[in-house]
């Protein structure tokens, strides 16, 4: 990969961070970066689909603490879920044998799985030495009749955010047009059927198996996600949505343009978490697809859905009401949770904004109001002294901080790729709720901070409960 | 004699290996105020750092020389001298471990040139000790990787000397990555009973077990050996080698302090703890406490108890050469049959194994044997648990990573007591697969019987429900 590539993809037109100046390209600082590399993002992105043989190319570094742990949820098949790497050797290395590797790997991939396609995503060793993956994809999908994907996204390329857009390349030039869809079966109630596409969905716990009814009620027809639960050829027909909808993605952006400026497709910017991002998303698909029964027949849905939810989630709102909470998350979940917590009837005293726009923050005020407290970097010192000086009840990150949450002896929710629920849609709501009241009502935080009965003689001064008031301990 | 099959696979297919990288991270985990460089991408560190997170469910302190695209073209070394120096100032640290990875390796990084270099321009971060490690993950896995880090720790921070039992009580431990810090705490306790004072190297036990610190957060290690102890292995008595994998550290810190040592394939089954045992009453002057004897009467029971279904069970391991070997030692004690021994890498020794063969290959394999084998149960890491699902097999969770149930670290596997655990784990495992026979219902008999179907209906609905066989 050229490097003109790749200033070229993170420039992003159609991206708001590309107005201000924080255009996330910034160098990694040794000694004090957290995050994952390009070959994670573009694997995130492109995993979910199902029925493709993955095959990692490269040492076993790459593949052998990654594979097979996501949190996305296929309706069927599972192959994805099969960890595959050609493992280079030292001599492969050294002898520069990658590329027979490879060209044997793939085969091996279709002989024994017979997969709809196969993904063969370069690392840091082979893209070093120079190893053609292109043409080693070109000769075997050639060679034997299965579509081989080049993608090209080693780890020193860049963030994972950059392997974002990698892998949305990857799939506008090798696999977005290829296939024209099956016309939709008419429908028993002979409603219209529109073709639509979720781009950034990646079907985290099952979640969006909490929408996805609503959809077909509605008569919108998901040709295909990027990348939640999807099938190669899905993938291929995404070129004939009439509409494109970017799921909390502004790193796959890049896709939703290009769809957009090739094949005339409109595309909105919408969320699932949450009632009224749940319904706004619903209200744009039938805005943009300007059918005036649709829009009708979407506020019927609307309604049902949220006086439905609002009876659910009552319980839940008394219990969590006045609750306050330290939101950590980056990008458009930073306001999009936010209103799904004040839903709650909770308190977001403060809110991550690192990956967050200059239209996120408006948002985030319009939310939160203008003294809202924005925190931009999130060591984990920072977010323990924000959280006792806002005298917060609940911290909300991702797993990267749950550890640290749990140590400091305070309730914990995660929010990202890892976790084990769903939290979409107007049920996904209750299921928030629930957990959210779950750690927080939890008997163990007064047990964990009461100290030993024997401790009393000694003072409050070394016991753990005192230490939670204290200042974070620096070095150990 | 065992044979060792090596097939020539080009894909590796749900691997079960783990980079020498990691393995040689881990070690600094289990070191006082310490905490693993890695030299290479971002997403080295990233991934290293969830694979930890998940298995041991605590925070864990690594950090990266975050290589991009310019300094893997151009030369990384000035993001090694950053690295260093921007967690000395921020985080002072007491040992710092530089581990390098595939793409160092293959750029053809000098970690040891760039490490005098940093000494020579910042004198002031003298008092940080940096142990580099190479570990290309083109060869080895998490074991070979994890043992190379020992060496290079003995190699920096073991002076030379002659003054073997200076500390009489002390002893020293090399551990293997085989054993978990659940089991670090078991073989304490067990030579603390001989009023002897151990020094682990690494001592995971102390900082990965998972305990509520009083400190909050940390940016380093949060336990594990101190250096200052490490420093002073000279002085001890014995040091006791746990695992073959670290045959080559304990040669390194023999010659460099003349301390004897004893070496141990695995504490697992009456012998290996008995062995271990008749080391220590030997090195304390001690008898054996009536507490470890209880535990080894205790085992012995255990043992005669679990005998009838561990005999001739079918059982298929997949793990890294250390816990493979100790695994395979315990089992066919027992009478157990292995039909399936994969190891992710070569190992000295594997071939010495009491079984037909082992094969150096990936959880594919491991699942392509039990098949044909007609398996019982499986162990190995998590990861195999599609593989068991396939098959419709128990697995018990062992080694690297374990990241579906909680306690893995916890589990205590050596030691009479951990053995004896282990045993009634596996014997459950298999009467909770026992098949009842098919009745045979004779010809003669079907009209008298007619109506018995829905008389167990009947109780199945009843109180009495769980005292009828099902199925």
């Amino acid at each position: 990969m050229k490097s003109s590539d790749i200033r070229a993809l993170l420039d992003e037109p159609a991206c708001s961070h590309n107005h201000k100046e924080k255009s996330g390209c910034a160098r990694p600082k040794p000694g004090a970066t957290a995050g994952g590399c390009s070959f994670d993002g573009a694997q995130i992105t492109l995993l979910p689909i199902a029925d493709v043989a993955h095959i990692v190319h490269g040492p076993i570094g790459c593949a052998g603490s990654s594979w097979d742990n996501r949190g996305t949820r296929s309706s069927g098949v599972r192959l994805f879920r099969i960890g595959m790497t050609t493992d280079l050797s030292e001599t492969d290395v050294v002898m520069g044998r990658g590329e027979k590797r490879l060209f044997h790997a793939i085969k091996q991939a279709i002989d024994s799985y017979s997969p709809a396609a196969v993904f063969v995503y370069n690392t840091c060793v082979p893209a070093l030495i120079g190893d053609d993956v292109e043409a080693v994809c070109k000769a075997t999908s050639e060679r034997w009749g299965t579509p081989v994907v080049p993608v090209d996204a080693a780890g020193f390329y860049g963030t994972k955010n950059l392997g974002n857009r990698l892998a949305g390349e990857a799939m506008l030039k090798h696999v977005i047009g290829t296939r024209e869809p099956e016309a939709a079966a008419p429908r028993a109630d002979g409603l219209p059927t529109y073709d639509v596409n979720l781009i950034g969905e990646y079907n985290i716990a099952g979640e969006f198996w909490h929408v996805a009814p609503l959809f077909d009620e509605l008569g919108l027809r998901i040709l295909s996600t990027l990348s939640g639960d999807a099938r190669f050829r899905e993938v291929q027909t995404m070129h004939r949505a009439r509409v494109n909808m970017v799921v909390c993605a502004k790193a796959l952006l890049n896709v939703a343009r290009k769809l957009r400026d090739n094949y005339g497709q409109p595309f909105f910017e919408g969320s699932f978490y949450g009632v009224a991002d749940m319904s706004s998303a619903l209200r744009d698909f039938a805005r943009l697809l300007a059918d005036a029964d649709l829009v009708r027949r979407t506020e019927a849905v609307i309604a049902r859905e949220e006086a439905r939810s609002t009876a659910a989630l009552e319980p839940w709102r008394r219990r969590l009401e006045g609750k306050r909470v330290l939101l950590y998350t980056g990008g458009v979940k930073s306001w999009s949770i936010v209103s799904a917590l004040q839903d709650l009837g909770m308190t977001v005293v403060a809110t991550g904004t690192r990956k967050s726009t200059e239209e996120d923050k408006a948002r985030i005020r319009e939310l939160m109001g203008d003294d809202a407290r924005m925190i931009d970097e999130g060591s984990a010192s920072t977010l323990l002294s924000i959280y006792k000086e806002y005298r917060a009840d609940i911290l909300i990150a991702g797993g990267r901080n749950l550890y640290t949450a749990l140590k400091a002896r305070i309730p914990f929710l995660d929010i990202n790729q890892e976790r084990e629920f769903g939290y979409a849609g107007y049920d996904g709501m209750v299921e928030l709720a629930r957990q959210l009241a779950l750690s927080i009502e939890s008997p163990v935080w007064d047990a964990v901070r009461r100290p030993a009965p024997w401790a009393t003689q000694r003072g409050q001064a070394g016991a753990p409960a005192a230490a939670v008031g204290e200042g974070a301990r620096k070095n150990g | 004699m065992a044979e060792i099959i090596h097939w020539k696979k080009a894909l590796a297919v749900n691997p079960l290996k783990v980079s020498q990288t990691l393995g040689a991270s881990l070690v600094f985990l289990g070191i006082r105020h310490s905490l693993p460089l890695m030299h290479g991408s971002q997403g080295c560190t990233a991934f290293g750092k969830v694979f930890f997170v998940r298995h041991f469910r605590e925070p864990v302190p690594l950090q990266t020389t975050a290589m991009d695209q310019v300094s893997t073209i151009m030369g990384a070394d000035e993001n090694i001298i950053e690295a260093l120096r921007t967690l000395c100032d921020k985080s002072s640290p007491e040992v710092i471990g530089l581990v390098t990875t595939g793409l160092s390796e293959t750029q053809g990084t000098d970690i040891r040139r760039v490490l005098r270099d940093f000494r020579s321009a910042h004198p002031t971060f003298d008092h940080v000790t940096v142990v580099p490690v190479n570990t290309p993950d083109t060869i080895g896995c998490l074991e070979s990787g994890y043992a190379l880090a020992v060496e290079s720790l003995i190699e920096t921070l073991v002076p030379e000397s002659r003054c073997v039992g200076k500390r009489p009580r002390q002893v020293n431990v090399l551990a293997s990555a085989m054993l978990t810090p659940g089991d670090i705490e078991a073989v304490k306790e067990w030579i603390e009973a001989f009023g002897l004072r151990p020094v682990f190297v690494p001592d995971i036990g102390d900082s990965l077990d998972g305990h509520l610190d009083e400190g909050e957060f940390s940016p380093l290690t949060i336990g594990g050996t101190p250096r200052s102890e490490i420093a002073r292995m000279g002085e001890s008595i014995a040091t006791l080698v746990l695992g073959a994998s670290l045959n080559t550290a304990a040669d390194l810190l023999k010659a460099a302090t003349g301390v004897p040592d004893h070496r141990f394939v695995g504490l697992m089954g009456l012998d290996a703890c008995d062995e271990f045992t008749q080391v220590l009453t030997m090195i304390s002057g001690q008898p054996v406490p009536p507490g470890i004897e209880r535990q080894r009467a205790q085992l012995q029971d255990a043992m005669v108890d679990s005998h009838f279904m561990l005999g001739f069970a079918r059982f298929a391991l997949a793990a890294d050469p250390d816990l493979l070997r100790m695994l395979v030692r315990f089992l066919t004690g027992m009478g157990a049959e292995i039909v399936a021994a994969v190891s992710p890498a070569k190992a000295e020794g594997l071939g010495h194994l009491p079984i037909a063969k082992v094969i150096v290959g990936d959880l594919e394999d491991l699942e392509t044997q039990a098949r044909a084998a007609g398996a019982q149960v499986l162990i190995a890491n998590s990861h195999a648990l599609e593989s068991a699902r396939r098959l419709g097999l128990p697995l018990l969770r062992a080694g690297f990573p374990q990241y579906d149930l909680v306690g893995a670290y916890a589990r205590t596997w050596v030691g009479y007591r951990g053995t004896r655990q282990t045993l009634f784990d596996l014997a459950n495992l298999i009467l909770g697969q026992h098949h009842e026979l098919e009745p045979y219902r004779s010809i003669y008999r079907t009209a008298a019987r007619n109506d018995e179907r829905s008389s167990q209906a009947d109780l199945l609905a009843s109180p009495a429900t769980g005292l009828v066989p099902q199925g």
